[in-house]
């Protein structure tokens, strides 16, 4: 038996109403030793920051889980520390991107900077171009982790299949 | 009006070969222009289709979650309606314990939210968020006020039919969800480009609850029935090798 599936539709512009009822952003408590800020901007085509956008982070390996709106510069911030790597993989986040204009949420990856010689073992991310890999890895900034995401354009945030 | 919208016809034919997929770049909805990703998809190894996801506990939910009239001084203004159904992956299996999440606007089609200008009235006994944890069953069960339509500035005269929003998660990480779901026989279904970026007829049908007579409950509130089925995702089986 298979059963049609449920199809997808967007967040709209007033998701904070059924998921953001209270803080869900850290997925490590600040005070572990390696807890690290990790913020970023959410951008459409245009370059134009996305301000009803919501990022959901998943780490399978230690199986913690938050989420984030963007705020009025379409920014998200996270608490994190780096998830240990499964076999034969980089250690990497999972990532959801919801908003409004989005039928259905995109699924990225954020990959970590000091993680050179894992990263160029890393199956799907050795399989990307250059241009298209540096939109996975996150950069360092005043000792926190900054990523970025970028619906369209040059620069664009690589996507997955899911 | 955008020049988006004016060039393109705000609802697209039926198209069956879509299936259950949303036409992510549909044309009608404005918004998707400088949002949906314009490149191919990368596709992954097919054992991440095996990632376990978040799982939430009882404690997530509280007493009266599922009961958007619920919490405030005085009962909401509205009908009075009861939402339920149940939980299912593609291959008939229940998922219980599972995270749903909804959200809407009240009776007048005003979501209790800063950037909702729509010159309605806000309910001060209407909030319009709840969540509650699927049964051994998968079944969930909400009761809320039936929500009305509003205009939302997409194209001249555009109207979202009345609709709740619905977040869920299933067990596997790929299996996440997010929709509306809306109440039939609405007359703005034929106008609506986010309804219709579902372009298969059958699969957006599945987006329109039932409704029930069964479970309505006499002198006291009517019911809809809507269920739900997530992709099958994988195996179920966590990556966490090693005994973590």
């Amino acid at each position: 038996m298979t059963l049609p599936r449920t199809a997808s539709q967007t967040v709209g512009p007033y998701y904070t109403l059924g998921l953001c009822r209270r803080p869900e952003n850290e997925l490590a408590d600040p005070s572990e030793p390696d807890a690290v800020e990790l913020t970023g901007q959410l951008s459409d085509g245009e370059g134009v920051p996305i301000i009803d956008g919501l990022i959901e982070v998943w780490d399978a390996v230690g199986r913690r889980w938050g989420r984030s709106g963007t705020d009025s510069e379409g920014r998200f911030s996270f608490v994190v520390t780096k998830p240990d790597a499964l076999p034969g993989q980089a250690p990497r986040l999972d990532v959801f991107v919801f908003g409004r204009g989005l039928l259905r949420h995109q699924l990225t990856r954020i990959y970590f900077p000091d993680e050179g010689e894992a990263n160029g073992r890393d199956p799907v991310l050795s399989s990307l171009d250059e241009g298209d890999r540096a939109t996975l890895l996150a950069e360092r900034e005043d000792g926190a982790l900054r990523f970025d995401v970028r619906m369209q354009g040059k620069q664009a945030t690589v996507f997955f299949e899911h | 009006m955008s020049e988006y919208a004016k060039d393109s016809p705000i609802v697209l034919p039926d198209d069956p070969s879509f299936g259950p997929e949303v036409q992510v770049d549909y044309p009608g909805y404005r918004s998707t222009r400088w949002r949906a990703p314009k490149r191919p998809l990368v596709s992954l190894p097919e054992e991440f289709h095996d990632l376990a996801g978040p799982v939430f506990g009882a404690e997530t939910v509280e007493e009266f979650d599922y009961d958007l009239t619920h919490g405030h001084p005085g009962e909401p203004l509205g009908e009075r309606i009861i939402v339920s159904g149940t939980l299912q992956d593609e291959d008939g299996r229940a998922l219980p314990g599972a995270l749903i999440e909804v959200w809407q606007a009240n009776a007048c089609g005003r979501y209790h939210h800063v950037v909702d200008q729509h010159p309605a009235p806000l309910d001060p006994n209407f909030s319009g968020g709840g969540r509650c944890l699927t049964d051994a069953e998968g079944r969930y069960r909400f009761v809320t006020i039936k929500p009305g339509a509003y205009p939302w500035g997409n194209h001249e005269n555009a109207w979202r039919p009345a609709h709740i929003h619905f977040s869920i998660f299933g067990r596997q990480f790929v299996q996440r969800l997010v929709t509306q779901m809306y109440f039939p026989g609405d007359p703005l279904f034929a106008y609506d480009p986010i309804f219709n970026s579902v372009r298969d007829p059958k699969s957006r049908e599945l987006l329109v609850a039932r409704f029930d007579l069964d479970a309505t409950q006499p002198e006291w509130a009517l019911a809809y029935e809507w269920n739900i089925v997530l992709g099958r995702g994988g195996t179920g089986t966590t990556p966490t090798e090693n005994g973590r």
